[in-house]
């Protein structure tokens, strides 16, 4: 199975990340954890743009469906695009030749 | 596989809003839920946001609510919760969720 972006994301926990979800809503907060599935668990959570938004005033933390999520924006530098490239042709190489 | 809705196992009987993919705001004690992300919530309780008017709360009861259907399920803390004036909240309703 295609793991690589479950890689990337497992290496970001502990980083604070921006999901902007396919509702338009964007949830800033720490990541805690990701699944296979691209699910995420975000903790000291905050909505940008609250006040357009105050429909999760009281929520500190928070469990992401993946398949709602639009747009998953990172700190700057923690991730290489060099790397990943790098990364993304060695799964594609295994996966042809597993086949 | 790391799955996470173990994550959310957690999270069982303490209250919970869970935004579904259109649009609505459920409130709800979080009884019970499996792996495809179905959720059982009781005295649950749906938060009607408008720009004309103060927020709107309508009690439903027992409810499951199917994981597909689901967007986030946000950690309420109850204590931010009291506190929040909802009544005179105006706000949009949340879009619905678009692939």
């Amino acid at each position: 199975k295609f793991m690589l972006f479950y890689s990337v994301f497992k290496r970001l926990i502990g980083k604070i990340v921006i999901i902007e979800l396919k509702n338009d809503l964007e949830i800033k907060g720490t990541l805690h954890s990701v699944d296979q599935y691209l699910n995420f668990k975000l903790t000291n959570v905050t909505v940008v743009n609250e006040e357009r938004f105050p429909h999760m005033a009281s929520v500190k933390s928070c469990f992401i469906r993946g398949s709602c999520v639009r747009y998953v924006q990172l700190p700057i530098g923690e991730l290489d695009p060099e790397v990943l490239q790098d990364s993304t042709r060695t799964e594609i190489a295994k996966e042809k030749a597993a086949k | 596989m790391t799955e996470c809705h173990k994550e959310l196992q957690e999270l069982l009987n303490s209250q919970v809003s869970v935004i579904t993919n259109d649009g609505r705001i459920l409130l709800g004690i979080l009884k019970g839920l499996d792996q495809k992300l179905n959720v059982i919530l009781e005295s649950c309780a749906e938060r009607v946001f408008s720009k004309d008017s103060g927020v709107e709360q309508v009690e439903l009861g027992l409810y499951i609510v199917r994981g597909d259907n689901i967007a986030v399920v946000g950690e309420v803390d109850v204590d931010l919760d009291s506190i929040t004036d909802w009544t005179n909240l105006h706000a949009d309703p949340l879009k619905h969720i678009v692939h």
